[in-house]
């Protein structure tokens, strides 16, 4: 496979992407929370917030939305965290996320190797 | 052969009922085979990004102001299975290198499990790995990649003992480019994962 590095452009650009922030609260948005967008972009949105609601208009991982913008995991997260304020997305989070959080149990488990017996 | 060469689309939206992300990683050295036995049972043509972390330097005194930050990069590539309409795993390959794994936590807390994928003529890649991933005491299989007709080396069983790995960590050959062989590591894992959480859920 041929690597295309995400295109990040200049630093200048991330940082004036997501105002100058760096970072958001990690525990918010995991990599495979699915963002579902709750409204069409309208007017006066940023390009990259308009981009994310088109892209989200499906169930669609956090990993998934940094690929395809190509922005790194951690400003993606930054861009999410201002569309949900705003209403404009909802995120959908998976099962024991949280650190140190229950194993997955049995039954759950199940249901995944079910999954994949059936591939 | 189900090879895995067939072209996967690029972008294929999950069904709309889907709501639970799972994670499960391939780590594994430069050059083993992660993508490839990603792209082999991926739903979606195998995607890339990257996370980029500052760190505040170690042992340093901020009360002087003068706090040291180190960038570190780590891409990585990801693939897709949808288990049924609700659920869909999500893989992810991870590089082996020393530098990635302070970002463990962060990036795949709340991972099922791992697969390390072992090239047998660079079994050392492999040691880190299986280290750091009983350190973060994350449930693991070892699928050695035998590609390149690789018939010629080590047994399972030499293996086993070169990566000093216990006999309940389950290790299996594959041929990372077959789907087949792909998803049987998957199932694998899954089988050993299952198995650990009913003895958990037994222990009263």
């Amino acid at each position: 496979m041929i690597r295309k590095p995400v295109d990040i452009g200049f630093p200048d650009r991330l940082y004036m992407v997501t105002g100058g922030r760096s970072r958001a609260d990690d525990t918010t948005f995991d990599l495979v929370t699915l963002i579902v967008s709750e409204s069409a972009p309208t007017a006066g949105l940023q390009s990259e917030h308009v981009r994310i609601l088109e892209l989200c208009r499906h169930p669609t991982a956090v990993v998934e939305v940094s690929a395809e913008l190509r922005m790194p995991v951690t400003v993606v997260r930054i861009l999410l965290a201002d569309l949900h304020a705003m209403g404009r997305i909802s995120a959908r989070h998976p099962h024991g996320s949280r650190p140190a959080a229950s194993l997955p149990d049995s039954v759950l488990l199940k249901e995944v190797l079910h999954g994949l017996r059936n591939l | 052969m189900d090879s895995a060469t067939s072209e996967l689309p690029a972008r294929m939206p999950l069904d709309d009922a889907a709501e639970t992300g799972l994670k499960i990683v391939v780590v594994g050295g430069f050059g083993v085979g992660k993508t490839t036995l990603v792209r082999s049972v991926s739903e979606i043509r195998p995607l890339n990004t990257e996370e980029v972390m500052t760190q505040a330097g170690v042992g340093v005194d901020e009360t002087d102001g003068l706090v040291t930050k180190t960038t570190t990069t780590v891409a990585f590539d990801f693939g897709r299975i949808s288990l049924n309409e609700r659920m869909v795993l999500y893989l992810f390959g991870a590089p082996g290198q020393e530098r990635f794994w302070f970002l463990w936590d962060r990036l795949f807390s709340g991972t099922l499990g791992a697969v390390v994928l072992v090239d047998t003529r660079r079994m050392s890649d492999s040691w880190y790995a299986v280290d750091r991933l009983e350190h973060h005491r994350t449930p693991f299989v070892v699928a050695v990649n035998r590609f390149d007709d690789d018939a010629s080396s080590f047994s399972l069983d030499e293996i086993r003992q070169a990566l000093s790995l216990s006999d309940d960590v389950p290790l299996i050959d594959c041929d990372a480019r077959v789907r087949s062989s792909g998803k049987r590591v998957l199932i694998t894992l899954v089988d050993h994962l299952y198995e650990l959480a009913m003895a958990r859920e037994m222990t009263p």
